[in-house]
């Protein structure tokens, strides 16, 4: 009986519990006279599917969907880009979110294979950059956008990477992210992004 | 007591396991381990990129390379539903002659396919033409 009692005292601790809207910052914080700042994803020059040059003039004023990527991958790219395809074709109409593609293996993903991949993939363009640029760069930014880029010539993908989806504000600033495989993650994150769109774009 | 709560388990598991009769479950593990990853769990594949399996022309019309597509992949450019595909599929060469009969009954039964059971006969014939 007294469980019951506990657990209904619990539900209800829960229910109370409900976060205020908004999505926090999640970027980590740096101390710049003694006051923390929060990092901002720094500058970058990428090559997109139709050699425009994606820089930050390129997101100004929007936010944007990242992720990392390769078009042979045989693990997780798929399913992720099946979802970035879907949150693309969610927000469509939406000018103030684009979404950014970085291929980690730009050797083989050649502007020209990018491109093939993007049309067949249904990218619409100026909307969805597939980009590449050097490696060491693209490694980099990775880091930046809380996902991790190796290469493994030991695994099957030659690469170790994690499938995270990341959602960075106008301000540069990460406000969500989710494991891009997982489709239940994945629909938490959708409602993240109508959250901040709804908070703060729109 | 304890007894009783046991052959209770027992008999919930024995039920259930009778329920569950999908006869393809080899084949569908190895299917999820091997392919799901590009192929998807519903076999859609992914858009214009990854050939769908699901209601496949491609699988009622080469019945006999399926095997082998599996076992040492595929570099090709093919038509599937009318799409157009050109990426690469890499083999799966530790797949064992049964292994690969199970996954190609599992997509032939999946999804509302309706392909056809297939033999292990078929499957040797099949590796036999394309053997490396
Ligand atoms: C790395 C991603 C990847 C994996 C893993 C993969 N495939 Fe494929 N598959 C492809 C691609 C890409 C093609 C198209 C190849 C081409 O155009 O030459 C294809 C083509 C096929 C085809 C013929 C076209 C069609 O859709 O009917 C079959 C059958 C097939 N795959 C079955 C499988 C099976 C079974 C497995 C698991 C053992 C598997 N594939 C694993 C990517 C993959």
């Amino acid at each position: 009986m007294r469980i019951f009692l506990y657990l209904s005292l619990l539900i209800f601790i829960a229910a109370c519990n409900s976060k205020p809207a908004g999505l926090p910052i999640l970027s980590k914080q740096h101390e710049v006279d003694g006051k923390l700042v929060y990092d901002t994803i720094p500058s970058f020059s990428f090559i997109n599917q139709d050699s425009q040059i994606i820089d930050k003039s390129t997101v100004a004023g929007k936010a944007y969907i990242t992720d990392f990527f390769f078009i042979s991958c045989p693990t997780i790219c798929p399913i992720m880009q099946q979802n970035m395809l879907s949150i693309q074709n969610r927000f469509l109409e939406e000018d103030k979110l684009l979404l950014i593609s970085h291929s980690i293996d730009p050797k083989r993903d050649s502007v020209v294979r990018l491109k093939q991949y993007a049309v067949n993939l249904g990218a619409v363009p100026d909307k969805w950059h597939m980009v590449t640029g050097k490696k060491d760069e693209i490694y980099e930014i990775a880091d930046d956008y809380f996902n991790l880029v190796l290469e493994d010539p030991t695994l099957p993908d030659g690469f170790d990477h994690s499938g995270r989806l990341i959602l960075v504000d106008q301000n540069a600033h990460i406000r969500a992210y989710c494991n891009g495989t997982d489709s239940t993650a994945v629909k938490a994150f959708i409602s993240s992004i109508e959250t901040f769109l709804h908070d703060e774009i729109d | 007591m304890k007894l009783i709560s046991v052959l209770f388990t027992t008999m919930v598991f024995i039920f259930l396991s009778a329920c569950d009769t999908n006869p393809y479950k080899h084949g569908e593990i190895m299917y999820q381990n091997f392919c799901a990853s590009c192929h998807m769990d519903d076999g859609t594949g992914l858009e214009g990129n990854i050939p769908p399996l699901a209601g496949a022309d491609y699988i009622t019309q080469h019945r006999s390379n399926l095997a082998c597509i599996i076992r040492y992949g595929m570099q090709d450019t093919i038509s599937v539903n009318g799409i157009i595909y050109n990426n690469a599929m890499p083999g799966v060469p530790q797949l064992t002659d049964f292994e690969i009969a199970n996954i190609l009954n599992y997509i032939n039964h999946s999804w509302g396919n309706d392909y056809g059971f297939v033999t292990i006969d078929e499957v040797r014939a099949s590796l036999e033409k394309c053997k490396q």
